[in-house]
């Protein structure tokens, strides 16, 4: 990245809607901010269905204990998941480097892996035959997707995987300095 | 099990051909357009007898429509609406998704393919020039007598030489790896894809998810049939030559520029990440070597294989930039056009390039993801990069060389190819071709 445009905090308001934002294969790509990629679920739990929901959780981080590379493929930084209004409400976050529209059926197939789809089937209106039918669970995706108004960076713009090359770099030079010694 | 004597035999054989003609034709009427169908009905090989056939058996005449093609054939709007989005929309209306912009854009397309008058396109295969001149002469006729079938333009494929390898105008050896389908006793090569499930190329049979996929109605059309992709991409061999000579001080340094930006020597087709620094024949045509390799284990940084190269982009192998590979797959079929470009002439301007059909069950799964994506995203891999040959090339972009101590930058790629046309077709099986050829007519 030139300039170092990373050393300057930067934000950026969302409009609504715009036309000027590029049509994916599904419909429109939500903009890259200073906050990268952003994706923000949010819908109803089936009632009596928070506990399922929130078991989850653990499974999941079992799964990711055990194959910790499973969701590379998707360049996250960060998945955020909360129950809300007394569990009545569900929101699923993710912060991405890459466009949900592009990468969505990976994110269906890696969904399935690590066994959020099967979290989607305790939320309202989610088609029960999303295995066969890609476009019913896209749709679902984007309708209950909720767009930021405004979203900030302390570094703007900077991917995971430069995130995780600068640290590597940190470490070779530490060890060459120990080396020296 | 594929009912192989029900589905077109395009996808799953290759005749001995080395001619081939695209005809795309326009229905001014429905009537026509389905006697035009069941006129032809008997060239049409299906995959059980192509596959068994003698040289002397030479059905291999192959039929596919656009959406507008069904619709001006009759088929009911209560069907017609069961077709998915990118096949009812056509190619040209997705262009900027596609990246089909600037040069490549619609507007400058040929062969009127983003004109809603195209509905149909018949490939004939000949195995030489006399019987491809009596192929178009029977053709003749029965247009003759449906004259409500009009054709809007042809295209004329042939192999260009060398005629020892099958290789497009820049010179690259082509059809190394295809897709195989499991139940067909067709070992892939070692390295290669595992067998695909049938669903992943025709409808009606389970797909990798382990289901079958709703077909569009009526199932007696869909069965058995595919999406077929049709891309024409002009290749510019005069500026791709000019542009090796202009990085390469000699021949052996332009060869190695010509072979980072595909991932494979030019003449043998063998894999950089084998043999990343000389060609290599032998290794190039055994197919039990030339794809016996990983990105992720063995080449991590593109050292012999950069990272943008062409065959790094379209055919990942590598898991943590998709699990999904088995996914993404496409069966390429089509060849060459325009006159060969012999080495020492000067570029002449000559309209030339491949004619290509990708085949899927899922245009926007397949096709439009390889293309969208993996060949058009300046953000794949964080490269900044467009893939050299199928991306949008303006001049504008590099390619990054990874090379220690350091990397080595192709400034200002030029457009090497350009997409002069494109459009989606439906490839039905025998029964579908029937269906259609007596659409709304008593039975």
């Amino acid at each position: 990245m030139s300039n170092h445009e990373w050393m300057t905090p930067k934000a950026k308001a969302i409009p609504k809607e715009s036309s000027e934002w590029e049509q994916g294969r599904y419909g429109p790509v939500w903009p890259k901010t200073p906050a990268c990629y952003g994706f923000t679920i949010i819908a109803d739990v089936i009632p009596g269905r928070a506990e399922t929901i929130r078991n989850y959780g653990v499974k999941l981080e079992e799964a990711l204990k055990g194959s910790p590379e499973i969701l590379a493929p998707l360049k996250l930084h960060y998945l955020r998941w909360v129950l809300f209004d007394n569990d009545t409400r569900f929101m699923y976050q993710g912060i991405f480097d890459t466009d949900f529209d592009k990468y969505t059926e990976d994110a269906i197939q890696l969904f399935g892996l690590a066994g959020v789809d099967t979290v989607f089937e305790n939320l309202v209106g989610f088609p029960t035959d999303w295995k066969t039918n890609a476009p019913a669970f896209i749709k679902f995706v984007r309708e209950h997707q909720c767009n930021s108004f405004l979203e900030y960076g302390e570094y703007p713009f900077v991917s995971a995987d430069e995130i995780k090359k600068a640290l590597k770099l940190k470490a070779a030079f530490s060890e060459m300095l120990d080396q020296m010694q | 099990m594929l009912e192989l004597d029900d589905i077109q035999h395009y996808l799953l054989t290759r005749p001995h051909a080395t001619i081939a003609e695209y005809v795309f034709v326009t229905f001014k009427n429905a009537e026509s357009g389905r006697n035009w169908i069941a006129s032809l009905l008997d060239t049409v090989g299906n995959a059980k007898t192509v596959m068994a056939a003698s040289d002397t058996d030479m059905r291999w005449v192959s039929m596919a429509f656009t959406f507008n093609g069904l619709k001006a054939l009759g088929l009911d709007e209560e069907s017609l609406s069961t077709f998915p989005e990118p096949f009812r929309q056509g190619m040209a209306a997705r262009a900027a998704m596609l990246g089909d912009t600037g040069a490549n854009h619609p507007d400058h397309w040929e062969d009127h393919m983003a004109s809603p008058d195209l509905h149909a396109v018949v490939i004939l295969f000949a195995r030489d020039k006399a019987e491809k001149e009596r192929c178009i002469a029977k053709h003749q006729e029965y247009l003759h007598q449906n004259p409500g079938v009009q054709v809007l333009s042809t295209l004329h494929l042939e192999a260009i030489p060398p005629y020892d390898y099958v290789h497009e105008h820049f010179g690259y050896r082509d059809r190394i790896t295809t897709p195989v389908i499991e139940g067909l006793g067709i070992e892939p090569s070692p390295g290669s894809h595992p067998p695909s499930k049938p669903g992943e190329f025709f409808l009606g049979y389970p797909d990798e998810s382990g289901a079958i996929v709703p077909l569009p109605k009526p199932e007696a059309l869909t069965k058995n049939g595919s999406y077929i992709a049709y891309r024409k991409m002009q290749e510019h061999v005069g500026a791709f030559r000019d542009y090796l000579k202009a990085n390469g001080k000699t021949v052996e340094e332009q060869e190695l520029i010509a072979a980072k930006m595909m991932g494979r020597w030019r003449k043998s087709g063998a894999p950089l990440v084998l043999s990343p620094d000389k060609d290599d024949h032998e290794l190039g045509f055994d197919d039990s070597r030339n794809n016996m390799f990983d990105y992720e284990k063995m080449d991590p940084h593109g050292y012999a294989c950069p990272v943008g190269a062409h065959i790094r982009r379209m055919n990942v192998r590598d898991n943590s930039v998709s699990q999904i590979m088995h996914r993404r797959l496409i069966i390429r079929r089509g060849g060459t056009y325009g006159p060969h470009l012999p080495d020492d002439a000067p570029e002449d301007g000559a309209n030339r390039g491949i004619a290509v059909f990708a085949g899927c069950a899922d245009i926007s799964r397949q096709f439009e993801f390889l293309i969208s994506v993996w060949a058009n995203d300046t953000g794949f891999e964080e490269l900044n990069e467009r893939d050299p040959f199928c991306g949008l090339q303006d001049g504008t972009l590099d390619m990054v060389i990874p090379k220690r101590p350091i990397k080595r930058r192709l400034k200002n790629i030029p457009a090497f190819t350009n997409v002069r046309g494109g459009a989606y077709f439906f490839l039905p099986g025998i029964s579908g071709l029937k269906y259609l050829a007596t659409l709304n007519v008593k039975r």
